[in-house]
């Protein structure tokens, strides 16, 4: 960690001068924006969002970084231009009035023009270089350059004339974007890039499968690390956002913390405690199963622990979800009410793979959730191939571990054999897999489920069959007989044998007790016989011995009387007397 | 060419016609005191003085580099008789400039 800090700083040092652009993502890609003071191209198709791209950094420039700029426009009139992006939410208007956004509509049209001889591009200069003064520019956009070269036909001119103007920008000090049409075989029509050496932006709007995607790739970006490969991006309300880089570094921050899944027998199976925060778990099976249904009780849980919950389903929509989660006493509507839970629905074929994941990560930037649920991931193949699915998923993975979000996907099984699926294919990635799956037996069909990896735990190996009622989601332990596994009814009948039998015993123990408790009885009367028995003897023993002591005393008396009246006097003066008399 | 004729019919023949023309310079770089003695010679040999030309140093009035959509320079604007001409260069190619001026027909 501190040799990573020291060399952080030592490349600091050197740091190239960037110019951020504030686009989400675009300027983590390149590693803090477009070089500072140096022109940058972006090319692409028609529609691909050049336009939109650059006037997104004017606009940012101007009210995030403090950066006014200048927007020459070769295609789109002024008013066309603030009606376009008004629907991204930027007031071109107010920014101008406020001048910190200058722009600047050239219209050039050859028809118009007569070239009577030499000439050069000084007014375009003149202009740009007024603009920039006026309002203190900092960045420079010129969409489209390649404008010129229809209007003007002296390509000798124009070429010597376009090294000039990049030169010139150079000198000013401002930040620049070109745009320019993307060529057949060249990145752009005229040849462009052979003047802007230093950062080449490439966008492409790609068709596949009926379903578009827009991709952004750093073509070149001298002296500067970049992401080299392909990203998509969106463009929404918000402006455009382009995927962050995902490290892919295996470097994130790990928990030692549970969440309970909800299902206490479940629970049960993974030390009691459930499963890692920050984990991803897959849970896979064949149609029917009750995949929805564990990935419910999870969400469900989380919300209850007050942890907030993104649902997001790809197969029903959240309404349908919610009724018949209810049925297994789920209100998950509760959660939505209070804010824990989002649902977020879409069909698969809405978005290309990289656009849901583009999606994806909004939503949760957004809300910020703890848990995450995707249902099913198998969907998704229908947009995509099984690897890309994948690579889109380690993605997600990765980004949700950053997080410390733990995620849940669903997957469907198409038989009974597990491989050559798409939960096969992403197995590898999560860090808990459960598996539910029907088990065909004395003529019907019932769940049993089973951990088949958990990293990190002890868990349990055993199958276990699967139950849902009204109360919720069940794990039942299968009965192991002579003929192998039990479940469902016969597991039933075989708990109800076992009840019997209990009864049985019950029974016979009873009697026994009471048997006990009569001998107690007898034996305990003869006791109190033998003891009324030894009162009498004692009694009658005792008897004489106290005659006798009575007999004793009135004999004593009696002689103490005789032994008196021998004396003749009365008895107190001759007691007195008596030892005289000795 | 069909609006241009009527116009010159309806306000005046060629031959009395005030042409307002103006030239577009930045100072005094070779393009523009080329376009410069050019336009005076055209002029003087076929417009006599039935012209008037503005000479604007860009330079020194930048603004109307945005107002005029001012890319190219020199530039020759004809404002009068309409419609507005544009010709760009230092007006060496005297042929050209008539037939932009509307001097001569093809």
């Amino acid at each position: 960690m501190i040799d990573n800090l020291s060399h952080l700083q030592q490349t600091d040092k050197y740091k190239f001068p960037k110019t951020p652009t504030g686009i989400k993502g675009l300027d983590e890609i390149t590693g803090g924006g477009l070089p500072t003071g140096r022109p940058a191209l972006i090319c692409g198709g028609p529609g691909c969002g050049k336009t939109l791209m650059s006037i997104e950094f004017i606009v940012r420039g101007a009210t995030e970084y403090n950066e006014p700029g200048v927007f020459l426009a070769f295609e789109e009139k002024v008013e066309e231009l603030e009606m376009n992006v008004a629907s991204l939410g930027f007031d071109l208007k107010k920014l101008q009035a406020d001048k910190l956004v200058k722009i600047d509509h050239v219209h050039i049209e050859r028809s118009e023009i007569e070239e009577t001889g030499e000439y050069d591009l000084d007014g375009l200069f003149i202009r740009l270089g007024y603009a920039i003064d006026s309002i203190g520019a900092k960045r420079v956009v010129l969409d489209t350059l390649e404008n010129l070269f229809s209007g003007l036909s002296n390509q000798a001119i124009l070429r010597s004339e376009l090294r000039r103007l990049f030169h010139w920008l150079k000198e000013k000090g401002v930040t620049a974007i070109i745009t320019g049409e993307r060529g057949e075989k060249e990145l752009t029509r005229q040849g462009l890039e052979e003047y802007v050496s230093d950062c080449v932006i490439l966008l492409e709007h790609r068709v596949a499968n009926q379903i578009s995607t827009r991709l952004l790739r750093v073509v070149k970006y001298r002296g500067s690390m970049h992401g080299t490969n392909e990203y998509p991006f969106l463009i929404d309300e918000e402006g455009i956002s382009v995927l962050p880089v995902t490290s892919l570094q295996l470097t994130s921050e790990v928990s030692s913390e549970r969440l309970p899944s909800g299902i206490e027998s479940l629970d049960k199976m993974l030390e009691g405690k459930g499963f890692y925060r920050g984990s991803s778990i897959l849970v896979s099976g064949t149609a029917g199963t009750g995949k929805t249904s564990i990935a419910a009780s999870f969400a469900n849980k989380a919300c209850t622990d007050n942890k907030k919950c993104v649902y997001l389903a790809f197969e029903e929509s959240p309404k349908q979800i919610i009724r018949n989660m209810k049925s297994i006493g789920f209100d998950l509507g509760k959660h939505v009410d209070s804010g824990m839970l989002e649902f977020h629905a879409f069909r698969p074929t809405v978005y290309g793979l990289e656009m849901h994941l583009v999606a994806i990560h909004k939503i949760i930037r957004k809300f910020d959730p703890q848990v995450v649920i995707l249902d099913p991931i198998t969907n998704l193949v229908t947009v995509g191939s099984i690897s890309e699915v994948k690579a889109m998923l380690i993605r997600l993975i990765d980004f949700l571990q950053e997080k410390q979000i733990t995620v849940m996907f669903t997957a469907l099984t198409l038989n009974s054999f597990v491989s050559e699926q798409t939960d096969e294919g992403v197995s590898s990635l999560v860090d808990a897999w459960l598996l539910v799956r029907d088990i065909e037996l004395n003529g019907e069909r019932n769940r049993g489920m089973y951990i088949m990896k958990s990293r990190g735990m002890k868990h349990s190996n055993q199958v276990r069959e699967f139950v849902i009622s009204d109360e919720g989601l069940n794990l039942v332990d299968v009965y192991l007989g002579p003929e192998g596994v039990i479940v469902g009814s016969a597991r039933e009948a075989q708990m109800l044998h076992e009840e019997t039998g209990l009864a049985l015993r019950g029974h016979a123990l009873n009697r026994k007790n009471r048997e006990i408790l009569r001998k107690k009885k007898v034996l305990e009367a003869q006791i109190a016989n033998l003891q009324t028995e030894f009162e009498s003897v004692e009694e009658e023993l005792n008897k004489g011995y106290m005659e006798e002591e009575l007999k004793k005393e009135i004999f004593e008396r009696n002689r103490n009387e005789i032994t008196n009246i021998r004396r003749g006097i009365d008895g107190s003066g001759e007691s007195k007397n008596s030892p005289q008399s000795k | 060419m069909q609006n241009d004729t009527n116009q010159q019919e309806f306000l005046s023949t060629p031959d009395n016609e005030l042409f307002i023309l103006r030239l577009f310079v930045t100072g005094a770089s070779p393009n523009s005191t080329r376009a410069i003695s050019n336009i005076k010679s055209i002029c003087e040999a076929n417009l006599c003085d039935k012209y008037e030309l503005e000479i604007i140093d860009v330079y020194q009035q930048p603004l109307m580099a945005e107002s005029e959509q001012i890319i190219a320079l020199p530039l020759l604007i004809r404002k009068f008789p309409l419609p507005e001409r544009r010709m760009i260069g230092d007006l060496s190619d005297t042929k050209k400039v008539l037939k932009g001026l509307g001097l001569e027909e093809d």
